[in-house]
């Protein structure tokens, strides 16, 4: 069974969002590291590019497929996870504290759309 | 499988000094005449072995490989059909092989005989106005294909169509073709049935369309009953209709991509026309076109004369180029033009019918153990979205490992995208029911295992070479030569 957390807003792409003050870090759920498999590489967007709610940021590459990463939140990104350069099967190890990027958050009221720990688990059981 | 694994590279065999040749020792007279700079320095480090032991090692390395002449090969979406002998040997007939393709025309009027007409009878089966053969793979042909759609576009004046539609069940090659011939790809979704939505695809429409890309029967071996009304909206909005070829093998001889309003179409005559697949031989992807498009297909064009002989057409004002040195895999379209002469139109009317039968089949004796996300009718091949009991943490992978210790290949898993335990299996119409019925009954042995000992089939396989593999650390730090073996002798 894939792990969730209290406290933090999921998409339906399976992708979260851990909010502090101004910023939310991004990655990926444990449902999603799961459904992957083995991941070998993660495509990141540069520190400084903005990235919006909705729409492509990067990818996660596993040995079974490629995945678009969809950013739940809109901002400019403040820092990338570099250690998942040399490191991204940190990703399967730890998908919550191995957050993908940290976004300075440009409108706080997007995350009202998210799911929370509850639903997301719900919406999880509803694909099987 | 094997008796005994054989598992030593060729490099491991080498002692200094071995030979299996015996040759002057002055094999060039006088000084050499390259530049200095051009000159080895150094000895290159080949293997020194003697005859018998390249002979031995050889024979124990093809005696490890799984091919469809060895065993059962299930691969679903691929078509791993017999590549019947005939083929190879003519393919192999001097007349064919000793040619260049620098020769003149005059000189190799068999050859060019033979494309013409290849191209003719796939234009015949596929309804289709004209074809190139040009193209060396599937993907190859979906390039060529989508570049004959916007040499359309182009030559009417039409820059705004940017876009190209594709179902979110079709090969991962549609969208990189697509891409690659600088269209944006746009996704339209399945249905719960695995159909295209109709209702979906409307609002995708507007003059930005290049057209749609379309696999039929689809990746989940479903024929798209509402092709006609889907082909009516793309040409509506004045977008082409592309048929991937890849899953014709059902159709063939049954009903025609031209009848159903597709324009443009490839054929991978490694799947559907029994050339070889893979690691097998090199592919072949033609392209065909309906009446008016002909004039973009690609440079060289074989064309007949009123005299009946055969010419190479290099020039042409409206080709869309050359996507191909010369006129493509000819040795690979001889073998299909051979499966199509030997065949016959009654018999290639017989593979379809056979290949749905059997893929049926096997479909409904397994159903009870694994799980069906659609039923009804399917085509060619089948779907199953893993074991139905997931309980035991068994997956689609432990299952696809555990048929190696019988002796059959996996089948396609974790494709299509759709289902999140996806095992996809095509049986094709050369397997005998004895064959069909020893896989099944492997299938529902190992639907047992996974019930009464999870274990053993998690841990699967144990009777192959070697057991599983660390994938990641085969994407991530891939050892592709020797060199790169630090423990080997000839880095010392």
């Amino acid at each position: 069974m894939a792990k969730t957390l209290e406290g933090l807003y999921y998409s339906k792409s399976h992708e979260y969002v851990k909010v502090d003050g101004e910023y939310g870090y991004v990655g990926i759920t444990d449902y999603a590291q799961q459904q992957l498999g083995g991941v070998v590489y993660v495509d990141m967007p540069e520190t400084g590019d903005e990235v919006t709610a909705g729409e492509e940021f990067g990818a996660v590459e596993s040995v079974k497929a490629a995945s678009d990463l969809i950013s739940p939140v809109s901002g400019e990104v403040e820092e990338v996870n570099a250690d998942l350069e040399d490191n991204p099967g940190n990703v399967n190890k730890d998908p919550y504290g191995s957050w993908i990027i940290k976004v300075k958050l440009s409108d706080k009221a997007e995350l009202s759309s998210l799911m929370n720990a509850d639903d997301y688990k719900k919406y999880e059981e509803s694909l099987g | 499988m094997n008796a005994k694994y054989y598992g030593k590279l060729i490099f491991e065999l080498s002692h200094s000094g071995r030979r299996g040749y015996s040759l002057p020792d002055e094999t060039v007279d006088g000084e050499c005449q390259l530049p200095a700079s051009l000159c080895r320095q150094s000895e290159p480090a080949l293997p020194e072995v003697d005859e018998l032991t390249v002979v031995r090692h050889y024979t124990n390395m093809s005696n490890n490989n799984f091919g469809v002449d060895t065993g059962f090969y299930p691969l679903g979406s691929c078509t791993m059909k017999y590549n019947p002998k005939i083929n190879e040997e003519v393919c192999r007939d001097r007349a064919f092989n000793d040619v260049h393709p620098l020769q003149s025309a005059a000189s190799v009027q068999g050859s060019l005989e033979a494309y013409y007409d290849l191209k003719e009878l796939l234009a015949k089966i596929c309804g289709m106005a004209d074809f190139t053969l040009n193209p060396f793979a599937g993907a190859h042909g979906e390039l060529t294909g989508l570049m004959v759609i916007k040499a359309y576009h182009r030559s009417r004046g039409d820059s705004k169509r940017t876009k190209i539609i594709v179902p979110d069940s079709a090969h991962g090659t549609n969208p990189a073709s697509a891409a690659r011939c600088g269209f944006e790809v746009v996704e339209v979704k399945s249905k719960p049935d695995g159909r295209i939505d109709v209702e979906e695809l409307k609002p995708l429409l507007g003059d930005d369309i290049a057209g749609m890309m379309m696999t039929n029967p689809n990746t989940l071996g479903l024929f798209e009953y509402e092709i006609p009304e889907i082909a009516a909206l793309i040409h509506g909005c004045g977008g082409l209709m592309y048929y991937d070829g890849a899953n014709l093998n059902p159709l063939l001889g049954i009903c025609r991509p031209g009848d159903m309003g597709f324009d443009v179409m490839h054929i991978n005559l490694h799947k559907t026309f029994s050339t070889p697949h893979g690691g097998g031989g090199p592919g072949s992807g033609p392209v065909g076109v309906r009446a008016g498009l002909e004039k973009f297909l690609p440079l060289p064009k074989v064309v007949k004369n009123d005299d009946g002989t055969f010419a190479v057409e290099e020039e042409s004002a409206d080709s869309l180029g050359s996507i191909s040195a010369f006129l493509g895999n000819i040795a690979v379209q001889l073998k299909a033009y051979a499966y199509i002469l030997t065949m016959g139109s009654d018999n290639l009317k017989r593979v379809g019918p056979m290949a749905v039968l059997n893929a049926m089949y096997v479909r409904e004796k397994l159903k009870s153990k694994y799980e069906l996300p659609i039923t009804g009718v399917c085509k060619h091949e089948f779907v199953f979205n893993g074991l139905r009991d997931k309980s035991t943490g068994v997956t689609t992978l432990d299952v696809a490992k555990r048929l190696l210790d019988f002796g059959f290949h996996a089948p396609t898993i974790y494709f299509p995208l759709l289902f999140h335990e996806a095992l996809m299996i095509e049986p094709t119409e050369n397997e005998s029911k004895e064959t069909l019925d020893e896989f099944i009954s492997v299938m529902l042995r190992i639907a047992d295992e996974a019930q009464a000992e999870p274990e053993k089939v998690k841990s699967a396989p144990h009777d192959t070479p070697i057991s599983r593999l660390d994938e990641v650390m085969a994407a991530r730090e891939p050892r592709l030569t020797y060199r790169q073996l630090t423990d080997n002798p000839i880095n010392a």
